[in-house]
């Protein structure tokens, strides 16, 4: 086993432990997107090209992007209901 | 149940899998040990249809059914997805706001990447069955790239170079024609995918017989898929409720 | 040996798991699940590694006689990641929709999740 291959287990280890301790979504979709990477370099050192090519494109770039879509909408929501409340109070 | 008891039954759980993983991990064949079988199988049947790719060649040709499946779960997930986020009658579409602050360097960083990500994109889906790529990583370059413009332009751009019925239907024909050439196979040979296609000789562009086919189809499907995808959740994020979120319950 | 390799893969899945369990957010539940998933990506790559083999993609370079890596568990990986994917969007259009029906996404707080 090379030390690439050892260094590169480690890296998605702590990675995706790291995505899930993430508490605040916003941020999660960044170290999603980080722990992507870790999974592409760590499938370019197994010797699998087409695997690294596809979770580049899907896990580093397009799932990122929904779940960062996702909670924007839900912070707009939450935002316009907390206007509402407050245009309400006053 | 209260969190800490959900969590303490978790980590039971969790502990009982951790030692059934190290059981089952120390009895398998060592890491990166001689002992592939279905390697020993694969490679040959990949050699004797000349595609180069033998990843393509499991995923389009020994397994082909199975990525047809595949397909199909993508599709529906897709319709899914569409069905859950369609705007309900309440919510208008907003314009997006007008220009953000966006560095001009950005901008020209994206009109200059997005032919770049779209060639690279189609030569990928292209060269699937002889070089490392294919329709999945294609596809996903290629919706990807799309949407370089709105990084580079602005949300309006991107509305108008993505007619969303275009994507649509590109999805449902790249998954149909998968399923008429399998068809094809099923009536040349009785069996369903069945590679009928003269598979030319190994390495080059005409070779593997179906594989680059299914390929450009897969890659149809994919990207539009994944465009239709995007564009739900964009479509999404910039619209409003207009009577602000529904009463809880209403209706159900 | 094994168990590091392999162990790798079991970890992601129980701390995806794990992320499920505690999670405070349907959109942090779905992000964990994902982490869940790709173990089985690490573990099958791990599982068709071979040491000083090459890629399975055969060129001038690389003649058909040579060694390489399981292509067999590489073209599974290639379906998981895109299923993988597909269903993240679809559970992350579930969420949106919660949201829109309940005004939250916190599981604790959602009145038809409660059990």
């Amino acid at each position: 086993m090379t030390p690439l291959i050892v260094m590169s287990l480690a890296l998605v280890a702590v990675l995706g432990t790291a995505v899930v301790l993430t508490n605040e979504p916003e941020r999660q979709a960044v170290t999603l997107s980080l722990f992507g990477l870790s999974l592409t370099v760590l499938f370019v050192v197994l010797q699998g090209p087409d695997v690294a090519l596809s979770q580049l494109g899907v896990g580093a770039a397009v799932v990122p992007l929904m779940v960062m879509l996702a909670i924007r909408r839900m912070r707009r929501d939450q935002e316009r209901e907390a206007d509402g409340r407050g245009e309400a109070g006053e | 149940m209260s969190s800490r008891g959900r969590l303490a039954l978790f980590l039971l759980g969790a502990a009982g899998v951790a030692v059934l993983f190290a059981t089952a991990f120390l009895g398998m064949p060592a890491f990166g040990s001689e002992d592939h079988p279905y390697r020993d199988l694969a490679v040959p049947a990949a050699v004797r249809h000349a595609t180069a790719n033998v990843v393509s060649s499991v995923n389009f040709d020994q397994r082909g059914i199975d990525t047809f499946g595949e397909e199909t779960i993508v599709l529906g997930s897709v319709i899914g997805v569409a069905a859950l986020l369609r705007p309900a009658q309440r919510e208008s579409e907003q314009r997006p706001p007008p220009d953000r602050h966006r560095l001009e360097s950005t901008t020209l960083l994206g009109y200059v990447l997005l032919p770049v990500t779209l060639v690279v994109g189609l030569d990928v889906v292209a060269h699937g069955h002889v070089s490392p790529g294919g329709g999945f990583q294609g596809g996903v370059i290629l919706a990807t790239g799309f949407h370089l413009l709105y990084l580079a332009g602005s949300y309006q751009a991107l509305a108008r170079l993505r007619p969303v019925e275009i994507f649509d239907r590109g999805e449902a024909l790249g998954a149909g024609l998968f399923g008429v050439l399998g068809a094809a196979g099923l009536a040349a040979t009785g069996a369903f995918l069945a590679n009928v296609i003269p598979t030319g000789s190994f390495g080059q562009l005409f070779s593997g017989g179906t594989v680059p086919v299914l390929n450009v189809l897969v890659g149809l499907e994919v990207s539009c898929g994944a465009v239709v995808l995007l564009t739900h959740f964009f479509t999404e994020a910039i619209t409003l409720s207009v009577g602000g979120r529904r009463e809880r319950g209403g209706g159900t | 040996m094994n168990l590091y390799a392999y162990g790798v893969a079991g970890w992601l899945l129980l701390v995806g798991a794990f992320g499920v369990v505690r999670s405070a957010n349907l959109v942090h539940a779905v992000v964990s699940l994902s982490v869940a998933q790709s173990g089985t990506y690490v573990l099958l790559l791990c599982v068709g590694y071979q040491r000083a083999a090459g890629a399975p993609v055969f060129g001038s370079t690389l003649r058909p006689s040579t060694r390489v890596t399981d292509p067999v568990v590489q073209a599974m990986t290639l379906t998981d990641i895109v299923v993988s994917a597909t269903v993240t969007a679809l559970l992350l259009a579930t969420a949106v929709q919660v949201h829109k029906q309940q005004g939250t996404v916190d599981p604790n707080r959602l009145s038809a999740l409660k059990g």
